[in-house]
């Protein structure tokens, strides 16, 4: 065997460098995202441009040109419209928002009884957030609470004529409070009917699966404004005459089968991705059809199709700001109904307060229900994942 | 145990734990709850008819519609029949639908595809559009562009002047016209030759570079095709065309063509929309090709423009057309909106004739047909597109 010499070997390790000038810092990092190559550096300039030329409008326009407070419209005009304001001038109106603040919560619910409905987003509140919050106990109370127990408190809450609460009828009810009476609505009734007609779809019963496939894909094919028309115009030709319906029921009824039909298509997504072996074990366990899909099948399907469950909620509160065309007043509705209908803040910048207002308002509630479903589907993901 | 003891054991178990025998039960019970069901609704149907003296059938679609529409693509007046200006509104849904399904693609690739560049600040920016438009509802950003914006645009003595002699006003957008003269047909003759002739290249430029392996410049000789021959036709016909420029008058712009601002608004607010959808489907597409495949392509020498023409845009695509699909139908479904800023879609005309004749069981029904076949319609489209761009499988 013959001897190495190892000698070029090193005897000591080289001491750690810093990395190259190159390769960190500000000027790398810019180099590298902003200027790599001589299309990206034409992009980011043309970007920057775009940028230093509408960020200043919108900001302006927002803050800092716009009127904070006056108490009609005059306080919004330019000169030439007969206001103060130098001609030219172009910003928010924010006192409209200001004055109109109530009505864009309540519609036009009794100001005396308004504590009503502020008690019931309370409740909401303090039912929703230990619901949402991992951590916190006691889960399945919660969720009894809120979801069977609540619906019946709000409901003695917002309509009252029993238990020494004075009866406010529905028409004078509008704002944010419609809109998120009409979404809750829908999620508690979509969600177990539509578990129910994803059931029926993929049942072995010819007439139920039937039955399902034609309620959905019917449902599904037409716009949400021809099921609210539907439910508008045709439920009062189908029930015995003398007998009539709420108008705010009738677009719950629209909305919530809407709703169910999309939620039924997200929740059968759900149900295809379980392995067969999970529907067999469950039989040779001996369970009966209930308890094989609500012990074992529904809750890996659920959980597997949270983010499209969110997605549907997310398009059905967006969806709320339809009733506006059967004439009731959710936000967007009050919004439009006071931008358009009334004098005392006709003002050619009132029309955009109003909808940015009203923008912001949808913005935060969607937005914030699509960064918790992402979180929930993160910490949810203990299988299935690869 | 001999076979008849095993038959006489399942023959006992009682009849309301049999499987066939329960399913069999309660579809019974579902068809006899549901026949009544419609039963009683059918009767109630026709009793609040006769009581408020509506007929029923579709013999209404012949009357006098005796209201006027503001956009019209065919010959239409208020002495046409209801059934013609419920032809109006589908052509106009249609229109809408048509319009923004190209812009909503248009941008929705753009931004989707400006979500996943190297470059921080693209990135950044496709992500607020994204966000931005994707949690406010459609029907406020048609209103906010309708009232908000549209309707401020300065009255017609101060139309905003545009390139190309087009103009800006609250009255909406308009653009000059192109008159057509005798000899149009050679114009169209030059495009059908010159598709044809490119059909007939790429085939033989295909056959060679499979034969051969030299490659043909199928692009620009396609361009120099389809732009020159009609051209050509255009230059020989004499110039056939006559440009009608919309002139200010004291009170309104006269000639051109008038894109009103009902349309613009729903156009404008649907593309954007539905855009920031088809943006994330565009990105999840292309996220959802496997690396390896950029440096499979990166090792058989492909440069990146053409790899991704090749290699990874075929493999997205096949991920991203069904959403595509279904975004394109919810668009669809969304003109409908038309109806809160009074654009004369299906919708908002039906909604006309049901408040002037009271037939809503018929309008409701029509309305049903026509947006489920729209739908079908586009589904099937979309699918056959979808078995094309699915690569064939083992």
């Amino acid at each position: 065997m013959q001897e190495h010499d190892m000698s070029w070997v090193r005897t000591e390790m080289v001491l750690a460098q810093a990395a190259p000038r190159s390769q960190v810092g500000v000027a790398a990092w810019l180099q590298k995202n902003l200027f790599a190559s001589a299309v990206d550096t034409a992009m980011t300039l043309v970007a920057l441009l775009a940028i230093a030329w509408a960020l200043p409008h919108i900001l302006n326009w927002l803050f800092f040109d716009a009127v904070w407070t006056g108490t009609d419209r005059t306080a919004c005009l330019t000169t030439e419209q007969g206001g103060q304001l130098p001609a030219g001038w172009s910003g928010a109106c924010w006192p409209f928002v200001g004055s109109r603040f109530g009505q864009f919560m309540f519609g036009r619910y009794p100001y005396d009884e308004r504590w009503r409905v502020m008690l019931a987003g309370a409740l909401f509140l303090v039912l929703l957030v230990p619901l949402l919050i991992p951590r916190v106990p006691y889960k399945r109370l919660n969720a009894i609470l809120f979801f069977g127990v609540f619906p019946f408190v709000c409901f003695w809450l917002l309509v009252g004529g029993f238990l020494g609460l004075r009866y406010v009828e529905t028409p004078l009810w509008g704002g944010l409070m419609v809109t998120l009476v009409l979404s809750y609505v829908g999620i508690v009734v979509s969600l177990p009917l539509g578990i129910l007609l994803a059931l029926g779809r993929r049942s072995h019963m010819p007439i139920v699966k039937l039955l399902s496939v034609i309620f959905i894909e019917a449902v599904r094919g037409v716009p949400l404004v021809t099921v609210l028309f539907m439910a508008s115009f045709m439920l009062p030709l189908f029930v015995p005459p003398g007998m009539t319906f709420d108008k705010l029921l009738r677009a719950l009824i629209g909305v919530a089968l809407f709703a169910s039909a999309y939620m039924a298509e997200v929740v059968r997504g759900g149900l295809q991705a379980i392995p067969k072996g999970q529907y067999e074990g469950a039989d040779s366990l001996g369970l009966g059809y209930w308890q094989k899909m609500g012990f074992i099948v529904m809750p890996q399907a659920l959980t597997l199709v949270i983010p499209g469950i969110v997605n549907t909620f997310i398009g059905m509160f967006k969806d709320t700001t339809l009733v506006l065309i059967i004439s009731m007043f959710d936000l967007l509705g009050v919004v439009k109904q006071n931008i358009s209908g009334d004098p005392t803040w006709a003002t050619p910048q009132t029309a955009k307060t109003g909808y940015v207002f009203a923008a912001a308002i949808f913005w935060i509630f969607c937005f914030g229900m699509s960064r918790y479903s992402q979180f929930m589907e993160r910490r949810l993901a203990t299988s299935h994942k690869r | 145990m001999s076979q008849e003891a095993i038959r006489d054991d399942s023959a006992r178990v009682p009849l309301i734990y049999d499987p066939r025998v329960r399913s069999a039960f309660f579809q019974v019970l579902l068809v006899v709850l549901l026949g009544f069901g419609i039963w009683w609704i059918v009767e109630n149907t026709i009793e609040n008819l006769s009581r408020s003296n509506i007929s029923t059938g579709f013999g209404f679609l012949r009357g006098r519609a005796g209201f006027d529409i503001a956009n019209t693509l065919i010959a239409y007046s208020s002495d046409s029949s209801y059934g013609q200006a419920l032809v109006v509104g589908v052509l106009n849904t249609l229109v809408v639908a048509a319009a923004g399904i190209v812009t909503a693609t248009i941008i929705g690739f753009l931004v989707g595809i400006g979500r996943l560049s190297n470059n921080w600040l693209i990135r950044k920016l496709a992500t607020v559009y994204v966000e931005l438009f994707r949690n406010i509802p459609p029907l406020l950003v048609i209103l906010f562009w309708y009232q908000g914006v549209l309707s401020l645009l300065p009255s017609v003595r101060q139309s905003i002047p545009l390139p190309l002699g087009s103009y800006l006003n609250n009255r909406g957008f308009y653009l000059p016209s192109l008159t057509w003269g005798p000899g149009f047909w050679l114009i169209l003759a030059g495009l059908v030759i010159a598709v044809a002739l490119v059909w007939y290249v790429a085939r033989r430029a295909h056959a060679r570079q499979m034969a051969t392996g030299q490659q043909f410049p199928v692009f620009w000789v396609s361009v120099l095709l389809i732009v020159g021959l009609p051209l050509l036709a255009f230059l020989l016909a004499g110039m056939p065309v006559t440009v009608e420029f919309p002139q200010k008058g004291t009170f309104n712009l006269t000639g051109g063509t008038n894109i009103k601002p009902e349309f613009l608004s729903l156009y404008l607010a649907l593309s954007f929309y539905t855009a920031s959808f088809i943006a994330e489907i565009v990105r999840a597409g292309v996220l959802g090709v496997p690396r390896g495949q950029t440096e499979a392509y990166s090792a058989l020498g492909l440069r990146p423009g053409k790899g991704l023409r090749l290699v990874i845009v075929p493999q997205a695509m096949r991920i991203i057309i069904p959403p595509l699909t279904s975004q394109y139908l919810n668009l669809t479904k969304n003109s409908s909106l038309a109806v809160a800023i009074g654009f004369p879609d299906l919708y908002a005309i039906g909604g006309t004739i049901l408040n002037q004749t009271g037939q809503a069981i018929e309008v409701v029904v029509i309305f049903m047909v026509v947006y489920l076949s729209i739908s079908i319609i586009t589904s099937l489209l979309m699918n056959w597109f979808n078995a094309k761009m699915a690569l064939p499988e083992r």
